[in-house]
């Protein structure tokens, strides 16, 4: 069995994402990216030029509320580092003696007015006081502002976080029978507002799709609330953000934002239980599933109420495996369900060994589950 | 006079060659391993805590550099995630907790009666316990190695994670019992540095007179006694739920996991500035001395000294910004975290005045300070962008926060001591270090911490989280990484470059004479090395700068340096009044005792028996420990603690 590498997955083999979506902006990068990028190296071609967990240049209603004070707090910093150091070294060029030994300067040392030095100082402290009360104005504001999604969402989704991946339930306030259960992709509807609330099953977590908006922890023993609202239609990449154990790095999520349409016809189908096996091969692709995986897996109409690992009703439907880390296609699939361990170390999915004609049916069945 | 005989009138009189040699039989430290186990020189003691300091640097750079290897590349299996995370929790420990304030402690330990003018600290056997205390904590935490069990969950140590259900193994036993361990040796030199500066300051030295560095040191001394009790709580509730399966932060049981967050932070906040204030101390007491101007402002330095510590109390939420707290709360932080900046800027515009009003000689000690103005600069105002809740909602956990760490605990921690280290070498060891290589070793150490340090605010922005210990390709973190693991080693090389001049000046510097830099503080009186009794009379200070007076001319009078208490009846010092350091009682110091380090074992055994639940262990160390502290205590003839010896 070759051993698929760990890399990011690669969107142009998935092949069920539209083209017209990537992780690429959208609109031109702002000046100071592509300098940075430029001289970072991450030119390296057009698919590159944005980096996935780049904050700035925001596609998120609250994101974008958060960049006008975070720009501001950097170019003040980069101002007051940049006058210090001219203070500093204009008065080593002004002032700086050279050479002796201190031992024979010793006139060097006398006495001298301090006033001007004291006004100086006073006039610094008035003025760093000054710009701290303006930030701080500043901050509460932006606070305020991002507080409450700008319309009241329609529907909640419910992450939980997992050790390593997310569980997310999509609930429907109006109709319960619409709920369904998900992991590890988000999609949500572009311009519509939507309410998160986030817990954990175990330790504490944190969600965050920096392209859409700030972050928010997930701690075990409290539902956290916060709301998402995507302006473009994209794929955004999210990530675990608080340190949770082993696998901490390859904890990550896609959100799909996706036209009204497109998003309620998702929500349709995957509401619905996984289609029934229509070949020899898938049907007992299907007996190998309920006996080697469903004591985690949900199949909903198959196995029901497995709740250790994802929900694996629509997994032909998503395009990445292992929370986020390797695509969903037959060779990856493969090597995840052969060697989970090899691929993510510490992972709660033990490896199953299967004989050769199980591994098939079960990889064909699994890639019915659209 | 009276008839008491425990009162006496001490003897005034000049310095001579027989009182030098009668003060140093007195209180010389008796060869062989009895004086070196049982030495409660505070000058020793402030050696060794420097030794084990860098030491720990040492070891915590190398496991830095480990991880930077690991990070060199996008998927890269240098080392196992296991081993990532044990380095990343151990490296954060051990700067944090076993370099970054030992060191510190080290400098004031050996500055402290060399510059309050007195032959030792208030409390000497206290002393030795506290650095034996760090010593076995120190290697009670890395014993962890031995177990195969090495902290796991970073120097923060979130609950839940930390607890039995997601942590089986000792890992977490280790680092709790260690914190708590470690605790002891903080608190009893706290508590050492705070009645040494209230009462063992010469005669005449006001308090404000006092170095900056003795502020800064006595600021954060009364702040840990404050914050540590916190964590010490902490600890013991979580290795309660560990150990007895209470539940403080399990939620199974009721608990609250931010429980954790909220003691932790309550301590770590103010403990950031514990870890910088006397560093800035180091540089207030330094810089002047190279820019041959006395430092302006000293007593808004002083105010913002201690008003730091004071807001550092409160603003610990800011470090929980994203766990879903009120918007109210968000704000109120987020405008304390903003203020607390107002008195760090007065230290800065204060060394820029210094600078711009005196004529600074460009040594290496001075580069560091300089610079360390400019470092000082970038991790504050790093501080400040994440002290807006607003960017910090993006920010948070981020490497642009591990960027202001490190701008705080190398910019304004390390810089400052290896400054403190090139200006208190000659007065450690009587000889210079080379300033050829000390200035080379300077700019190969600021240029590799800045290549290291400055791109990753911009791997932050990027987005890149904290603790990860593999990244994919296409996230865009390659470079960046690359760029901070080349500059990793080049500030690795650059230390070396400084342990190099360590050794060469020890070995072959050139003599320092008593006042190799003209410098104006007290220490800067006696001889390099100074003698046992540091001072041969005790001095009558009348002014900050007693050894710029004649130039300074600030019309208080005259400091006496060279003609004052003989008190050569024994091993004695002067107490003096609180405020005012007037004389007020002649201490009795002990003698060099082994009860300090038999204190210590007895505690190390006790908290192994905690670490492997052998409680007859613990059981038998607390009888122990009872009898090492009577027998500690139990009253002294030479201490005047009984009857009044026969032979005076």
């Amino acid at each position: 069995m070759p051993m698929p590498d760990m890399s990011w997955p690669d969107e142009r083999s998935v092949s069920h994402v539209r083209d017209s979506f990537s992780l690429i902006s959208l609109r031109p990068p702002r000046p100071i990216l592509a300098l940075s990028a430029g001289a970072a190296g991450l030119a390296a071609g057009p698919a590159q030029a944005r980096p996935p967990m780049w904050f700035f240049d925001n596609y998120g209603a609250q994101g974008r509320q958060l960049e006008g004070i975070t720009w501001g707090l950097l170019l003040l910093s980069v101002a007051v580092v940049a006058i210090i150091t001219l203070l500093v070294a204009v008065g080593l060029v002004l002032r700086a003696r050279r050479g002796g030994a201190l031992r024979d300067d010793r006139d060097a040392v006398r006495r001298r007015d301090e006033t001007g030095a004291m006004t100086a100082i006073y006039f610094g402290l008035g003025l760093t006081t000054a710009v701290l009360i303006a930030f701080t104005v500043w901050t509460m504001d932006t606070l305020a502002n991002v507080r409450v999604p700008p319309a009241e969402p329609a529907f909640t989704i419910e992450v939980t976080g997992r050790q390593w991946w997310w569980q997310v339930r999509y609930i429907d306030p109006q109709n319960p029978e619409r709920d369904f259960q998900t992991a590890n992709e988000i999609h949500v509807p572009v311009g519509r507002p939507v309410k998160l609330l986030l817990k954990s099953d175990d330790v504490i977590h944190t969600f965050w799709v920096p392209a859409l908006g700030g972050k928010t922890d997930m701690i075990p023993g409290q539902t956290n609330t916060a709301w998402l609202l995507a302006d473009k239609p994209g794929i955004y990449r999210g990530q675990c953000n608080e340190y949770c154990g082993l696998q901490h790095a390859n904890m990550a999520f896609r959100v799909f934002a996706d036209p009204p349409a497109e998003f309620d016809a998702w929500w349709e189908a995957q509401r619905q239980p996984a289609p029934e096996p229509r070949s020899p091969l898938t049907s007992a692709g299907q007996d190998v599933f309920v006996k080697n995986c469903g004591v985690c897996h949900t199949v909903r109409g198959t196995i029901e109420k497995a709740q250790y690992g994802p929900d694996l009703t629509h997994l032909a439907a998503r395009s990445t495996l292992g929370a986020g880390i390797i695509p969903n296609n037959e060779g990856y699939l493969s090597g995840w369900i052969s060697n989970p361990q090899g691929i993510k170390p510490g992972v709660k999915m033990p490896a199953i060994p299967l004989s050769g004609s199980d591994f098939t049916a079960l990889r064909a069945y699994l890639a019915t589950l659209e | 006079m009276s008839d008491d005989p425990f009162i006496r009138t001490p003897a005034t009189g000049p310095v001579t060659p027989e009182l030098q040699d009668r003060l140093e039989k007195i209180w010389e430290t008796e060869p062989g391993l009895f004086g070196w186990l049982g030495t409660v020189d505070h000058k020793t003691i402030g050696i060794r805590y420097l030794v084990t300091a860098f030491v720990f640097l040492l070891l915590g750079g190398l496991e830095a550099l480990a991880m930077r290897i690991q990070l060199s590349g996008a998927d890269l299996n240098v080392l196992t995630p296991e081993q990532y995370n044990e380095l990343f929790s151990l490296h954060g420990i051990t700067m944090i907790f076993l370099y970054a304030l030992p060191v510190l402690s080290g400098f004031s330990n050996y500055m402290f009666p060399l510059l309050l003018g007195s032959r030792d600290m208030a409390f000497p056997r206290l002393n030795a316990f506290s650095y034996w205390v760090y010593l076995a904590s120190g290697l009670f935490i890395y014993s962890s190695f031995l177990a195969g069990a090495l902290p796991n969950n970073g120097w923060f140590n979130f609950a839940p994670y930390s607890l039995r259900e997601y942590n089986p193994g000792m890992n977490m036993d280790f680092y709790a019992l260690g914190m708590i361990f470690l605790g002891i040796s903080t608190t009893v030199g706290s508590i050492n540095f705070v009645i040494t500066l209230l009462r063992t300051r010469a005669p005449g030295m006001s308090l404000n007179r006092l170095p900056i560095m003795v502020w800064g040191t006595t600021t954060v001394s009364i702040g840990n006694l404050l914050a540590l009790p916190a964590v010490t709580v902490a600890f013991f509730m979580l290795w309660m739920d560990r150990t007895f399966g209470t539940h403080f932060f399990d939620v199974s049981g009721g608990g609250k996991p931010l429980l954790w967050q909220h003691l932790f932070w309550i301590f770590a906040h103010p403990w950031v500035y514990v870890i910088v204030l006397p560093a800035m101390g180091i540089v207030s007491d330094g810089l002047p001395v190279f820019a041959r101007q006395p430092l302006v402002g000293y007593t808004l330095v002083v105010l913002g000294t201690i008003t730091t510590m004071m807001l550092g109390f409160g603003v610990w939420v800011h470090h929980m910004f994203v766990t879903g707290i009120s918007t109210m709360s968000l704000s109120f932080f987020s405008g304390a975290s903003f203020i607390i900046t107002i008195p760090s800027a007065v230290a800065v515009f204060s060394w820029i005045a210094t600078i711009w009003l005196g004529r600074p000689v460009i040594t290496t000690a001075f580069l560091y300070f300089a610079s360390f103005i400019v470092m000082f600069v970038i991790g504050g105002v790093s501080g400040v962008v994440t002290a807006s809740a607003a960017a910090d909602l993006q920010l948070h956990g981020t490497y642009f926060v591990v960027a202001h760490i490190h701008y705080v605990l190398i910019g304004i921690n390390l810089f400052g001591v290896l400054g403190g280290l090139y200006l208190w070498f000659p007065k450690m060891t009587g000889r210079m270090m080379g300033e050829g290589l000390g200035k080379a070793a300077f700019w190969v150490t600021f240029f590799g911490f800045n290549l290291a340090f400055l791109p990753m605010h911009w791997t932050g922005l990027l987005g890149m989280p904290r603790r990860i210990y593999t990244y994919p390709e296409g996230a865009g973190w390659t470079t960046v990484n690359v760029i901070s693991t080349v500059g990793s080693f080049i500030l690795a090389a650059g230390l070396a470059m400084v342990a190099l001049n360590v050794v060469q000046g020890l070995r072959r510097g050139r003599a320092a004479g008593e006042n190799p830099w003209d410098a104006p503080t007290l220490e800067w009186a006696i001889p390099s090395p100074p003698p046992p009794y540091n001072f041969a009379v005790i001095p009558v200070i009348a002014s900050r700068h007693p050894l710029w007076e004649e130039r300074l001319d600030e019309g208080t009078g005259r400091s006496s340096l060279y003609h004052g208490l003989l008190l050569d009846r024994g091993k004695e010092t002067i107490l003096t009044t609180m405020l005012d350091a007037e004389p007020d009682k002649i201490a009795k110091m002990p003698e060099d005792s082994l009860w300090p380090l038999i204190t210590t074992i007895v505690l190390t055994f006790g908290f192994s028996g905690m670490l492997f639940q052998m409680w007859w262990l613990t059981g038998l160390s607390v009888a122990a420990l009872l009898g090492c502290i009577l027998l500690w205590l139990w009253p002294q003839r030479s201490l005047e603690q009984t009857a009044r010896p026969t032979h005076e």
